[in-house]
């Protein structure tokens, strides 16, 4: 903080043309983004992190904290795990292969131009939307489920995948392969062909080359941007909404339900603690992210 | 590189490219042709679901809702960041890591998790001021916050707007001209991928609308498709169509003036106007 605040310190800091009274100004420039976002951002964190600890009447418990140790809701964490490291994978694995892929073309060519274009946009695809693009895909009237029907197939043989646990991992990919590409495309052109030309002059073959050389390079880079595909999925609440109209498979579903009264047993507590573990999930995810791009940027320089 | 290799990576290129652009093209074509899917798998080609979207009436205004949000979300968020963030810069410098984690915040924060602290306060603005839907504009502006910040970060980077602000006030400007006719001047894309990426993200925004009860274009979407999903398909289809072209515009006209004053810094073979978006999109709200 200033000196501004101790009227002993701004008497005595004899600064010219009364710089001390001054000093405040400055400060009013933030005061309306800062109230702003305290009211709407901070206020409302400090709701779901103090309504974690509260019953409703106001009174510090542990129950809410506790609660989430139940069996139903046990499971939608496990099952939204599950969802966001297989979408995370998929996404990473052939989100980089396109990157590589991109990479290996003309730098200036319309065609990348094209690609991370269309990643741009498809990356931010998602919710209702997409849903409904799955829907009439392989939906049990989708065009995709009709022509593999009309051939013998029968994806609906076994229940309908789309509103289940694969279905949501391949929804999921959909959103998650651009974004892999948006965020590892700067590591992959960061390799530089010299690298390879060095390692063939020294007889090594194609295998040393990403054994040794390429591998170990990327791979903080894919770890990192692994992790922010994962946090991706993981607070992805919209698609599976708009597919998922019954129960609660995955933690977003569960927040909502319990946050909703509409089975007349609202648990805001539950909920509030529900969100609190997300946000600290994701909190912790992103900063992982964060702290191997950092080690990535610095041979990406 | 030999031959044999060329030729293995061009098979390979080819496969990746083939395979992943089905995946994405296959779904956005099925929307299409499900739209105009007539009553049975043999019956002609019609266009009856997108006629209907005009003869839904909470659908029409739901559209209109939407727009209207997304308009006041982004000149609210012009008004609150872009003065911050320039006084920020001008005379406040030692709070600039504090102004960018504040913005940069919500992307740590799921959407499904911020509505459920902001729930009280909503209630508590539609008991004392206001029930209208108009009022979802307020955690709108949160959550676009951290696009917006990195464009207008990256246009502010690219001008002195220091320099600009001191030679202007020396011939006498007052921080009214200084900022209406200097600095916005000067940014203008940067201003203008704020507001794209505002509005992208407000069309497409789900979760904080429906949790609150109020129907915006995605519950509508949403509510229709329980009833006709030819109509709701065709919508999503119209409102996907309206997305891309924000975004691609977005995308290919993106930051030219910081590709000149920083091009050196760029990495060799980046695609620099896809800076913006990179890194921009983790845990969008509507997904």
């Amino acid at each position: 903080m200033t000196s501004a605040g101790n009227p002993a310190v701004s008497n005595t800091a004899a600064r010219p043309n009364g710089g001390g009274r001054r000093l405040p100004l400055p400060w009013l420039g933030v005061v309306p983004f800062l109230l702003y976002v305290g009211l709407f951002l901070l206020l409302p964190t400090a709701i779901i992190a103090f309504g974690s600890f509260t019953t409703k009447q106001g009174s510090p418990t542990l129950n809410n904290i506790a609660g989430i140790n139940q069996d139903f809701l046990v499971k939608a964490f496990v099952t939204s795990t599950t969802i966001s490291v297989a979408s995370a994978l998929l996404g990473a694995i052939f989100g980089a292969m396109l990157a590589y892929a991109v990479a290996t073309g003309n730098p200036r060519g319309v065609f990348r131009r094209i690609v991370t274009s269309m990643s741009g946009v498809l990356a931010q695809f998602g919710g209702v939307t997409l849903a409904f693009a799955f829907i009439a895909t392989i939906g049990n009237v989708g065009i995709v489920t009709l022509f593999l029907q009309s051939h013998g197939i029968d994806i609906y043989a076994n229940g309908a995948p789309l509103y289940q646990v694969s279905g949501l991992i391949v929804v999921y990919t959909y959103f998650q392969i651009p974004l892999m590409l948006l965020v590892f495309l700067p590591a992959v052109d960061g390799i530089r062909p010299q690298w390879r030309e060095a390692t063939e002059s020294l007889g090594g073959s194609t295998w040393h080359y990403w054994r040794y050389v390429a591998g170990p390079l990327l791979a903080p880079a894919f770890l990192g941007c692994t992790l922010l595909l994962f946090a991706n999925a993981f607070s992805a609440y919209a698609t599976a909404a708009a597919l998922i109209t019954q129960g609660g498979i995955i933690v977003p579903l569960q927040i909502s339900n319990l946050f909703t009264s509409e089975t007349g047993r609202s648990q805001p507590g539950l909920a509030k603690a529900l969100a609190l573990a997300m946000i600290l999930i994701v909190t912790i995810v992103v900063v992982l992210y964060t702290l191997l791009q950092r080690r990535t940027s610095r041979w990406l320089r | 590189m030999s031959r044999s290799r060329r030729i293995k990576l061009q098979v390979f290129r080819a496969t990746i490219f083939i395979l992943l652009g089905a995946f994405f093209l296959v779904p956005i074509g099925t929307m299409f042709e499900f739209s105009t899917r007539g009553n049975s798998v043999t019956s002609p080609r019609t266009m009856e679901a997108w006629a209907a979207i005009f003869r839904e009436p909470d659908l029409m205004k739901a559209i209109g809702v939407s727009l209207e949000l997304a308009v006041i979300t982004s000149v609210g968020m012009l008004v609150l960041l872009l003065p911050t963030m320039v006084w920020v810069r001008l005379r406040l410098p030692q709070v600039h890591r504090i102004v960018e984690f504040l913005c940069l915040l919500p992307l740590t924060i799921p959407a499904i998790a911020l509505v459920v602290g902001v729930a009280p306060l909503y209630h508590w603005i539609e008991i004392n001021v206001t029930d209208s839907i108009l009022i979802l504009s307020f955690v709108y502006l949160i959550i676009v916050l951290p696009y917006s910040y990195r464009a207008l970060d990256a246009g502010l980077s690219a001008i002195d707007i220091k320099t600009l602000s001191e030679a202007a006030r020396s011939l006498g400007a007052g921080w009214g001209t200084v900022m209406f006719r200097v600095i916005v001047p000067n940014m203008s894309t940067a201003l203008l991928n704020a507001c794209l990426l505002s509005v992208a993200v407000v069309l497409g925004e789900f979760t904080f609308a429906q949790l609150l009860y109020f129907e915006n274009l995605q519950v509508a979407i949403s509510y229709v498709g329980l009833v006709s999903a030819g109509t709701s398909i065709a919508v999503s289809v119209a409102s996907l169509i309206f997305a891309f072209m924000l975004l691609m515009i977005l995308s290919f006209f993106g930051r030219p003036r910081e590709r000149e004053v920083r091009g050196e810094e760029m990495l060799p073979g980046t695609e620099s106007r896809v800076l913006p978006l990179r890194n921009s999109f983790i845990g969008v709200p509507d997904k």
